[in-house]
């Protein structure tokens, strides 16, 4: 072997020891048999993932999450998905602003966005609630989801949904039919990272959010009362959960690649 | 004939977005501006949450600025160096299959939550934890030495993801550049090092670019790496906000520092715009 290609190896296995470091801790501490998640490790039990999924809190918070992540995620893409039909297919005058406005909110601190909404909700008299963290994280997510969509409308779907027209379909027929299926692979990923973000987002969360809370506000809540393997047992359960939803995601458009050949 | 004909959709398409990111986006920025014009309590008008910015809390506020931006410098300059070889490295010298296998390895420990994993890297950092015991195994150390809490493992933990974050997009822009380049560049009798220098690395900037912006919007703007890996020594520009809405509900002060801190990523965005192209993120 060169030394060129061992300096090339020795710098990848680095990296990747340095990514998975914390990941492999957290992983091996929610196996803990003692109190505290910290070294030495005392052995391997199960008791932590007992605890988890008998805490009440935690497992409201989880579904808390995964709602506010799906209806925010949906409502995110449907709103960034339209943006980008309207935006490719309209041709509005001043396109490059109305761009440019839309993706605004991604060069903002989530903390001043967080701010802000807390503020005008306080103002109106809206409770803080699941609904305005969902609120929340639409603005976020949504230059996120048109930026992507918009990437992949080209002049190539333009031409079939002109065939679409020619062939009597209503612009909403064409829309719904022939556009959004095209760009399906699409807006599932933008759908997905959507999620990601809701899923794992603090600050907002935290600001605009009372009694119902998200997953990551919980466990801040926990974290500040002490260390707790319980935190290692979710932390492994979202880990593995996502893992899982890759495999699957990769599969379903593996097996639509096959069947296009 | 069909009714409204292609356009009527298509007008009314963007509609729904631009109202949403205008109501629920702009208008709460003013209202912040505004709000960071009032008294605390009183919400009359007054500039004090300003001038309170350089004199209040013995400057504490002064100084959350000072080193929100060298915490964020030093993180922005120390990831991408190390990102940069990484990418070229899935780029080029990785073989098509594996570079997908290592794209998603890479990304994957970032599926773990946030929250979690920063305060695993205390763990890590701590007195009896992996680092210690490989450093005492080795000899370099005779005796422990806790690396958690304090602006070295913050700065870490910022790095950990953001070397993730900027080896993705160098990577993205490094993929893009045509072989051809090279290529022309090596048979015109350029070296390798020659070919890198004048003709990959120049081509790869925007990538670089974009990579550094986002990386300092996020880090400059982020709570939880400086308040679970700080240990409170020194106080961020987030963690002042929070504490002024937390502790004080003195929103008029969290509004000032956080127009302050809309400022500073204004100011970034225009360092950087030369080579962002919006269009193309």
């Amino acid at each position: 072997m060169k030394p060129r290609e061992l300096v090339v190896i020795l710098y990848l296995t680095l990296a990747i020891v340095f990514i998975f470091l914390p990941v492999a801790i957290l992983v091996q501490y929610s196996f803990q048999d003692g109190l505290v998640p910290v070294p030495p490790f005392r052995g391997f039990s199960l008791r932590w993932y007992e605890k988890m999924l008998a805490n009440r809190k935690l497992m409201e918070a989880l579904g808390n999450s995964v709602v506010v992540g799906g209806v925010s995620s949906f409502a995110a893409v449907t709103l960034g998905f339209l943006a980008a039909y309207g935006l490719a297919r309209g041709r509005p005058r001043h396109a490059g602003r109305l761009q440019f406005g839309l993706m605004a909110p991604l060069t903002v601190p989530y903390i001043i966005i967080g701010l802000g909404l807390l503020s005008t909700f306080g103002a109106l008299g809206i409770d803080r609630s699941l609904l305005t963290v969902g609120i929340g994280h639409v603005v976020i997510n949504l230059p996120l989801c048109f930026a992507i969509v918009y990437s992949q409308l080209g002049e190539h779907q333009a031409n079939i949904e002109r065939a679409a027209h020619d062939l009597g379909a209503s612009d909403l027929q064409a829309l719904l039919l022939v556009t959004a299926p095209m760009l399906w692979p699409t807006l599932l990923a933008a759908f997905f990272i959507s999620f990601t973000l809701s899923w794992d987002e603090f600050v907002i969360a935290f600001l605009l959010s009372r009694f119902d809370v998200t997953l990551p506000v919980v466990m801040w809540n926990m974290l500040n009362s002490g260390l707790n393997p319980q935190l290692n047992a979710v932390g492994t359960l979202v880990f593995a959960t996502s893992i899982g939803l890759v495999v699957l995601v990769a599969m379903l458009l593996m097996s639509r690649g096959g069947r296009r050949g | 004939m069909r009714a409204g004909g292609v356009g009527g959709l298509t007008r009314w398409a963007l509609w729904p977005a631009l109202l949403w990111t205008g109501l629920l986006f702009a208008a709460p920025l003013m209202v912040t501006l505004a709000i960071s014009f009032t008294e605390h309590g009183g919400g009359a008008f007054t500039l004090d949450n300003y001038s309170g910015f350089v004199t209040r809390s013995d400057g504490a506020f002064l100084g959350a600025l000072l080193n929100s931006i060298e915490v964020t410098v030093i993180v922005t300059v120390l990831s991408v160096p190390l990102a940069y070889p990484l990418a070229y490295v899935l780029a080029y010298q990785t073989p098509p299959r594996w570079q997908r296998v290592l794209l998603v390895m890479l990304i994957l420990p970032f599926w773990t939550s946030y929250v979690i994993r920063s305060y695993s890297w205390l763990v890590v950092l701590s007195k009896n934890g992996v680092i210690n015991q490989v450093l005492l195994a080795a000899g370099l150390l005779d005796a422990p030495i806790e690396f958690g809490n304090g602006r070295g493992a913050t700065v870490l933990g910022f790095v950990h993801f953001f070397v993730m974050l900027l080896t993705l997009t160098i990577y993205a822009n490094l993929v893009q550049i045509k072989e051809s380049y090279r290529k022309a560049a090596a048979d015109l009798g350029a070296s390798s090092l020659q070919t890198f220098l004048y003709v990959t690395l120049p081509l790869s900037l925007p990538g670089v670019a974009v990579g550094a912006f986002t990386t300092f919007v996020l880090a400059i703007g982020d709570y939880i790496t400086p308040q679970i890996l700080g240990g409170g020594r020194e106080l961020l520009l987030p963690q002042a906000i929070m504490l002024q809405i937390e502790r004080r509900a003195d929103f008029p002060m969290a509004a000032a520092l956080s127009m302050i801190l809309m400022l500073v990523v204004s100011a970034a965005y225009l360092l950087f715009a030369r080579h962002l192209k919006m269009e193309r993120v």
